[in-house]
């Protein structure tokens, strides 16, 4: 036996000495994964996500407003700073971290169609809970789009629900506790961030299912795919029904935003491909930089610039809808099953030939390979 | 060889011990296996939880049968226990083979080579006398208990162990891994974070040196392994490979299962010595079995079924791998004949099966969700392998008919990168999958491959 016990000693230290008197490589072949991580917390996420709580913050201060002061100015204001407000979200919704899904924060901020007949009732009835998972298309974006477009068909109509209905006082009531909990989820996202896990998330620089590069692509992807392609263009347009559904546009009752916030998310998963510093002309490190230097792609062409490629085909395609997506479906929906296609292409460079690339897997499931 | 000298071979005998040995560590590591598995938590997460599951041609009828599974699961753990004693022997390796393989024919999602190495490990070990010696089975049956063996029962072992290695190293053979060191080239690289070695997998020197020490390796080791000069040497190169692919890849027990199984090739003075040890830590009386008998067949007709039975598994384990060359197209990118040939992390594939539903009396049509019906892991199996996507299509259609869709037809746009290259459009889209039938003929309706790996 003791043979064998000097066997595996001997085989070890084969292992570390091989290891050893090989100095490692040159730097510029060591492509530094750790820095991709700190430009995305330090210079797109936080400052998105502190930017976002400002607004969300002009936007509990404009509900309380009006809800104080419920006119025609305070309406205007108020939608003022829900646009606005909707607009940031872009900027943040794609990143999921532990605890944005244990808060559920994007389905709690923008879950639509919103289920308006509940609605009403929690109103009228005055007993909901909007922590509840069953509430969530209750609440958030879409139900204050709701609220501040969708109630009656001109202004003053709408404005009478506050001022003057049967139960008035329990419709401004509700825009207050819409506005106070996007706001307060807001602040836990932005202070878990600020409190700790951005070290924790830099850190974990690894490689594996769990480290931050796999779990934020995987969810960049997700996003990209079934909030960004499905949700904003494809559900509507009818990709999945195989009939257009008009109203399950992002933005329906406002109506004429719904290309402006697709645009915006569109620019926002662009933007973090790229690195591109939140607000600013400046890029930092990201995926196209690691894919650069992977460079695994073999016949000629580089998949970062196809990717960006693919980016500007689907917003060149999107110029030409109707502000209102609604509208659009109802008027020509081949030229949004069009841009769907541009945005489907994306779909396929990003998840086939970007993961393989990257070597990520789509899969959580960590059991064994060949 | 003459007729003569095979019946000569046939009728030597040599000592049971490493017969023995192996079979007391192949029972305790299936055991490991098999509660690793279970605490995992993948029963649940493999068998229990899919909507769906993907059959081999022919099998459609094993199916998980939802918590009894546990139960298939605490069998086959179970007969690993009495395969390591050597008690009941016959009957817990004919258990064990049956339940393993049924496990394995529950959902190809899951196939791996390993496991595939398992189930015919198992299958061959029906036949052999295993329990022969050093077992409970001997203790109690005098009549069983033999010191020597006939030598080819060991032999067969180290023949299996030869083909997996040899096969393994041939399908290296290619451009792709030996000219593009690919797909190391995509693998290594995202291990950064290993100490020590991490930065090492950055440089392209390293990905061709394992990728031609990889392919020199297989095809050597089992003839190192049989010379007795070489035989220590090839033993540490087993350790360190399998270490060091331990390391780098997520491959479970199959590490130790290779180097456990390589102590074979060595002499019975190592065997027996190994057994001491137990003998001693468990007050077992070795020389109890040592009565220098040998083993006999119950009866003549028996040995020559069971030699019969392993000379066919042999014959069709060279040549069942072969059977690709019977396909036209590239195999990397068909894959048929790909499965069962010791063709271990050869491709890197990724893709996407995006599933189009027309309804011919409404013109209708719509796209699928695949996650409604597929698991990540399922869907992600799914995409790069044409026998699972026409399965698929056939669940959808079955799906759809069940949902007001009198006779759908199912169209895929589908894309797959194969180890590196450019993703490009897979499966014909403009086929209707319904009016496919499964079967093991070519697969016309799969795009060709746009480029070419040379190689066997």
């Amino acid at each position: 036996m003791k043979r064998y016990i000097l066997l595996f000693l001997s085989v070890s230290l084969l292992i570390l000495s091989c290891t050893e008197t090989n100095p490692s490589g040159p730097d510029p072949d060591d492509f530094d994964r750790k820095a991709i991580l700190e430009n995305w917390a330090d210079n797109i996420i936080i400052p998105a996500l502190t930017d976002f709580s400002e607004k969300t913050e002009s936007l509990k201060t404009a509900g309380n407003n009006f809800a104080e002061n419920p006119n025609q100015q305070a309406l205007e204001s108020l939608r003022d700073q829900w646009k606005a407000g909707y607009l940031a979200l872009q900027h943040v919704s794609m990143f999921e971290t532990s605890k944005t899904m244990e808060i559920r924060f994007r389905n709690n901020l923008n879950i639509y169609p919103v289920d308006t007949a509940e609605v009403k009732e929690n109103i009228n009835q005055g007993n909901y809970n909007l922590k509840l998972p069953s509430e969530i298309d209750q609440q958030g974006f879409p139900t204050l789009d709701y609220l501040l477009y969708g109630l009656a068909g001109n202004n003053a109509e709408i404005l009478s629900f506050y001022n003057s209905g049967e139960n008035s006082s329990d419709y401004r009531n509700y825009v207050v506790d819409l506005v106070t909990r996007i706001d307060s989820l807001t602040d836990i996202v932005l202070n878990d961030w600020n409190s700790g896990f951005r070290d924790e998330f830099v850190n974990n620089s690894g490689n594996g299912a769990n480290s931050s590069i796999d779990m934020m692509v995987n969810d960049f992807i997700f996003y990209y795919e079934k909030n960004l392609r499905a949700g904003k263009i494809g559900i509507p347009a009818g990709v999945f029904s195989g009939t257009p559904l008009p109203q399950n546009v992002e933005g329906f009752y406002s109506k004429e935003f719904s290309k402006e916030l697709f645009l915006e998310s569109l620019t926002a998963t662009q933007n973090f491909f790229n690195g591109k510093h939140f607000n600013s002309e400046t890029t930092g490190l990201s995926l196209s930089d690691y894919l650069d230097f992977l460079n695994t792609i073999k016949n000629g062409t580089d998949l970062t610039q196809l990717i960006n490629q693919q980016f500007e085909e689907s917003r060149a395609k999107a110029q030409n809808l109707n502000s209102s997506f609604a509208d659009q479906v109802e008027i020509n929906n081949s030229l949004m099953l069009q841009t769907y296609d541009e945005l489907q292409k994306n779909v396929i460079l990003l998840k086939v030939d970007m993961l393989q690339a990257l070597n990520i897997n789509v899969d959580y499931v960590d059991a064994d390979g060949d | 060889m003459s007729t003569t000298s095979i019946s000569t071979y046939l009728n030597s005998y040599s000592k049971a011990a490493p017969l023995a040995v192996f079979r007391v560590f192949f029972g305790l590591l299936m055991l490991i296996s098999i509660v690793r598995f279970a605490v995992n938590g993948w029963i649940q997460k493999l068998y229990i939880e899919p909507d769906f599951f993907f059959s081999y041609y022919g099998f459609d009828w094993v199916q998980p049968p939802g918590e009894w599974t546990y139960l298939i699961f605490a069998v086959c753990g179970l007969s690993a226990i009495f395969i390591s004693l050597g008690f009941k022997y016959r009957f817990a390796i004919i258990t064990f083979f049956l339940s393993f393989t049924f496990i394995e024919l529950m959902d190809k999602t899951t196939y791996l080579n390993h496991y595939y190495f398992i189930s015919i490990l198992s299958f061959l070990m029906i036949f052999l006398p295993a329990n022969s010696y050093f077992s409970v089975d001997a203790a109690r049956n005098p009549k069983l208990k033999a010191e020597f063996i006939p030598s080819w029962t060991i032999d067969a072992i180290k023949l299996l162990l030869f083909i997996v290695y040899f096969y393994a190293g041939l399908a290296k053979l290619n451009s792709d891994w030996l000219f593009q060191a690919m797909p190391l080239k995509i693998w290594l690289p995202a291990k950064y974070s290993i100490p020590l070695l991490g930065d090492l997998l950055q440089q392209s020197w390293v990905h061709f040196a394992f990728a031609w020490g990889g392919a020199l390796y297989d095809l050597s080791i089992p003839f190192l392994l049989l010379i007795k000069r070489t035989r220590t040497f090839a033993f540490v190169l087993v350790v360190i490979f399998h270490i060091l692919t331990r390391i780098l890849f997520p491959i479970g027990m199959f590490p130790y299962i290779m180097i456990i199984s390589a102590l074979i090739f060595f002499d019975s003075g190592l065997h027996t010595r190994i057994l001491d040890s137990i003998s001693t830590i468990f007050k077992i009386n070795l020389d109890a079995f040592n009565n220098s008998e040998r083993y006999s067949f119950e009866s003549p007709i028996s040995k020559k079924f069971s030699l019969s039975i392993v000379g066919v598994f042999f014959l069709f384990q060279l040549l069942f791998p072969f059977r690709y060359l019977l396909y036209p197209g590239e195999l990397f990118w068909t894959e048929e004949g790909y499965r069962f040939s010791w063709r271990v992390m050869l491709i890197e594939k990724a893709g996407y099966a995006n599933f189009k539903v027309v309804d011919p009396e409404t013109q209708k049509r719509f796209y699928v969700d695949n996650t409604k019906f597929l698991t990540r892991f399922q869907e992600k199996q799914m995409s790069t392998q044409p026998d699972f996507i026409l399965e698929y299509a056939h669940h959808l259609e079955e799906y759809y008919q069940n949902h007001g869709i009198e006779n759908p037809e199912i169209y895929v746009e589908s894309f797959v990168a194969l180890n590196g290259r450019r993703s490009a459009p897979y499966i014909d889209p403009k086929i209707d999958l319904t009016t496919i039938k499964r079967n093991l003929k070519s697969k016309k309706w799969i795009l060709p491959f746009n480029d070419e790996i040379k190689g066997l």
